[in-house]
């Protein structure tokens, strides 16, 4: 068993790290690919050559972090069969189809018109090279939406029933699959957030060009289209963001009290504005929180829109509390009663697979019924204690409110940029500003990256919620092997990571030195 | 035929079209392991710069082969990907590799010099053409794993595929494996040749150089590929037959003489792969030997993957324990969730008309150290 944990632990942080590493490159794929359509839109509609030169000069800065973008991905759809081959089969029958969807109508596009967008100038005509930049900014959002509704079944399993013949999930209805309500939140709240960072990415550079005094019109015109592009992204983000939180309550609710270190919930819910966890050792049921400020009945009304509405703690998911307006106490599932309910629907496939083999038709019949009517709670057959159902709070309480801090601090970024570019032009020059244009590259980084530490952590053990734990969904190969595979992608990743970082550092510093509206070629 | 067979069939065709058209694109790959193979800069630049605006699409074409074996059989993608984990990784490591250096390999800052990223590209010019041939080997010759659906009853040991402690090595040490790995390789080396030829022009030395490497690079697929074919056809493979799977003598050659209309499609592949390259070889003036040698290959490879998976045929048979080896009936998706890729599949002329479209208005004219000189965007 020990074995299998380590395996699992290894397995797990192989595939954070490819996910975080993928992470950090997708979203400014995203945004940038949509910035750049929107400066080519402008230099074809205006015919003014600057908005060429400057399309280019982003453009650039794209297909240098576009080609790290792909390198993690490929190994990301891999991982699911080399690591986690368990849940392939045990999942596969739905999972698989986003991802070959995702392959089919998103990747080619990509694949196809990013070649056009570099290579095509000369080549076609200013409204093919237009329509290919749209395509690919499609195509790249095309494959976000794909992956995240399967990442979203996974949070959120639906449209599917457990097959005990095949042992394993089979789809009956693909629109709900594609369409579940949290699939659509978190692909929106994804995108949006992908449009924010890429925002705050061109205004980051734009800063230093004008920090530099260098390209100034060129800065000016880019941070216009970046700060709107952000703003944008920024108040859908927190639209989306809101929706997410309420589906995470309704389809997740220990991930909404570990976001909310909330042990103990109660009627009217107040929500953590800012607060600091007591460490693992000392934290008690009864207060978790060494300092905190609080919103009064704010997790109620943002989860419920009404004051006086119960959300369930910790605790209290545990025991199956839930208390009435009244402060009247409901006695529902605990979390020891569904691992027997999951137990007897493990035991129930067992003897269905014995009743199989036997060629026992009634018998199969009834042990048929009998997972059936536990198997919402198959997954939980599998924990070793109630006490297992509870994901990291540290790190999912931190991430959530660093999330949150972060994302409106950038509201605040975005609409100061904006109103200074159109009523005080010149104090985008000052220097203090310059720096927090460019340190603010650092916050949204930090930012995106929380938002996939709250979503992932916050679901464990579960990979796919209630009814696999990530012990259950691994592959069989020696924990030495995966460490080996983790470090030696761990240094590939760490490379290419400071490679670009270099590149685009030194191509935004030679590019400077030129007239960025007008470029040699 | 039911419903579900007739839709498993379906689905292992569309398998079979996307490693024909993996290995078509294989010319990439080919490509990055004659960059150093007597090559002045200026001709490397130019041999970069004109796999460069290919190498998205052999990349795509892999993760859609992988996306869609995952969709249509993913006991496949469960026991081959978590099995053979070596394999697979040394695979995936290639082209990670690959895909940041033909962006990274000139640009200034990167760190580690254009010398590393072009040896990037060869590794993935070497390694990924071998090792997916060595993968692809598997079907006909197998692995030594297990799979047991009950085992997830087990909490503490709940792995339903289980692999031989080599993880994939020993798939890698298999001559039968190399032999189609390295007949896959200089198959890739003829393709860049052929494509070279077309997609470069202006520089003589460099067209004739790829002629005389079309020729040679073929001649020797040609020897490797006739003995991959004599092992395959004389080989033994499993078949389900009832409700067992039961070995059978010579089984590939069986499902070829069969299924006659394989071995037609096979013959006039090979036809044509021979005709695009010998010609290209001698006829100085000829650029279209890529397509017909393209085309020929395509159907040579989509046949054996055929005669892999139809008519009961274990497409990766187990060599320890016959009743876990994987056939299109035992391995595949729902037929609800085939029905609904099947529709979805009905997208992908579409998508071949785009990809057709724009490869034609970009390559419509041949690339020239003119063009790439006025080009700001280099690889």
């Amino acid at each position: 068993m020990n074995d299998l944990i380590g395996l699992v632990d290894w397995s797990r942080a192989q595939f954070a790290l490819t996910a975080m590493y993928h992470w950090l490159f997708v979203p400014l794929t995203i945004g940038l690919s949509l910035i750049v359509a929107i400066m080519e839109t402008i230099y074809v509609r205006t015919g003014e050559e600057r908005w060429k030169g400057i399309t280019r000069f982003w453009m650039t800065l794209f297909g240098i972090n576009f080609a790290c973008g792909i390198a993690t991905g490929l190994i990301l759809e891999f991982e699911f069969g080399t690591n986690w081959s368990n849940y392939s089969w045990f999942v596969g029958d739905i999972f698989g189809a986003p991802l070959a969807i995702e392959g089919l109508f998103a990747f080619f596009m990509e694949a196809t018109f990013v070649a056009v967008m570099f290579f095509g100038w000369n080549k076609v005509s200013k409204g093919f090279h237009l329509a290919s930049s749209w395509l690919t900014a499609l195509g790249v959002t095309l494959s976000a939406l794909w992956i995240l509704v399967a990442n979203a079944w996974m949070q959120y399993p639906v449209g599917m029933e457990f097959d005990p013949a095949q042992m394993r999930n089979v789809m009956t209805d693909f629109f709900a699959v594609a369409l579940s309500p949290v699939a659509i939140n978190k692909f929106f709240h994804t995108v949006f957030s992908a449009w924010t960072l890429a925002g705050v990415f061109v205004i980051g550079v734009s800063s230093w060009l004008l920090l530099r005094k260098r390209n100034i019109s060129a800065a000016k015109s880019s941070m216009k289209v970046g700060s709107f592009v952000g703003l944008a992204g920024i108040l859908f983000t927190l639209w989306t963001g809101h929706g997410s939180a309420v589906e995470v309550a309704r389809v997740q609710p220990m991930k909404l009290a570990a976001m909310e270190g909330l042990y103990r919930g109660s009627v009217g819910q107040s929500i953590v504005g800012f607060g600091i966890l007591k460490p693992e050792s000392t934290r008690t049921s009864e207060d978790p929180m060494l300092f905190s400020i609080d919103i009064p009945k704010g997790l109620s009304y943002l989860i419920y829109m009404e004051g006086d509405k119960f959300v369930a703690g910790i605790d209290d998911l545990i025991d199956g509390i839930e208390l009435t307006a009244n402060g009247d106490t409901i006695h529902g599932l605990s979390y020891a009663d569904r691992i027997e309910l999951g137990k007897e629907a493990r035991a129930a496939l067992a003897d269905y697979a014995a009743a199989r083999e036997a060629g026992d038709e009634a018998a199969m019949t009834k042990a048929a019924a009998a997972v059936k009517e536990n198997f919402a709670n198959f997954g939980y057959g599998y924990l070793p204690s109630p006490e297992a159902a509870v994901p990291n709070v540290s790190m999912t309480f931190y991430a959530f409110h660093i999330m949150v801090m972060a994302g409106g601090y950038l509201l605040l970024l975005f609409i100061a940029v904006l109103f200074f570019c159109y009523r005080k032009p010149g104090l985008l020059e000052n220097r203090v500003m310059c720096w927090i244009g460019m340190l603010s590259i650092a916050v949204v980084w930090v930012c995106s990256q929380s938002g996939w530490v709250l979503a992932e952590v916050g679901r464990q053990p579960w990979v796919i919620q209630d009814l696999m734990p990530t012990t259950a969904a691994i592959s069989g190969i020696s924990t030495g092997s995966v460490q080996l595979t983790f470090w030696l992608f761990a240094a590939v990743f760490t490379g290419l990571l400071i490679a670009e970082v270099s590149i685009m550092l030194r191509y935004i510093s030679s590019a400077s030195k030129t007239d960025i509206e007008n470029p040699k070629h | 035929m039911t419903t579900l067979e007739l839709l498993q069939a379906y689905w292992w065709l569309l398998i079979a079209v996307l490693g024909a058209a993996l290995v078509f694109l294989l010319f990439v790959q080919g490509g990055q392991s004659m960059l150093y193979c007597g090559a002045t800069t200026e001709q490397r630049q130019l041999m970069v710069n004109s796999l460069g605006r290919k190498w998205e699409f052999t990349f795509t074409t892999l993760v859609v082969f992988g996306g869609a074996f995952f969709a249509s059989f993913p006991l496949f993608y469960s026991t081959s990907f978590g099995g053979a984990y070596w394999l697979w990784m040394l695979i995936l490591f290639s082209f990670v590799l690959q895909a940041v250096s033909y962006e990274f390999r000139r640009k200034r800052g990167n760190i580690y010099g254009t010398r590393v990223y072009d040896s990037f590209l060869l590794f993935n010019g070497l390694a990924g053409c071998v090792l997916l041939g060595v993968a692809v080997g598997m079907f006909f010759f197998g692995g030594a794993f297990t799979v047991v659906k009950t085992n997830i009853l087990d909490p503490g040991a709940p792995v339903i595929s289980q692999w031989a402690d080599s993880h994939g090595l020993e798939a890698i040490a298999c001559w039968k494996n190399l032999l189609l790995g390295f007949a896959v390789f200089f198959l890739a080396r003829t393709m860049a040749s052929l494509y070279f030829i077309n997609n470069i022009a202006g520089d003589d030395a460099l067209t004739t150089r790829m002629r005389r490497n079309a020729l040679i690079n073929g001649l020797i697929f040609a020897v490797l590929f006739v003995a991959f074919l004599v092992v395959l056809l004389l080989a033994d493979g499993y078949r389900q037959s009832g409700g067992a799977i039961v070995e059978e003598s010579n089984l590939y050659l069986h499902n070829l003489l069969n299924m006659w209309w394989l071995a037609v499609i096979l013959l006039l592949g090979v036809v044509a792969a021979l005709y695009g390259i010998f010609r290209s070889a001698f006829d100085k003036k000829w650029r279209a030997g890529i397509w017909y040698a393209g085309f020929g290959v395509a159907g040579v490879v989509a046949v054996l993957f055929c005669i892999a998976g139809y008519a009961g045929t274990a497409y990766l048979p187990s060599t320890v324990d016959a009743a876990s080896s994987l056939t299109i009936a035992n391995s595949s998706s729902s037929e609800f969730t085939l029905k609904t890729m099947s529709w979805v599949s009905l997208s992908v002329p579409f998508v071949l008309a785009y990809i057709w479209y724009v490869w034609r208005k970009m390559n419509a004219t041949p690339l020239t150290e003119k063009e790439l000189s006025e080009e700001s965007h280099q690889y």
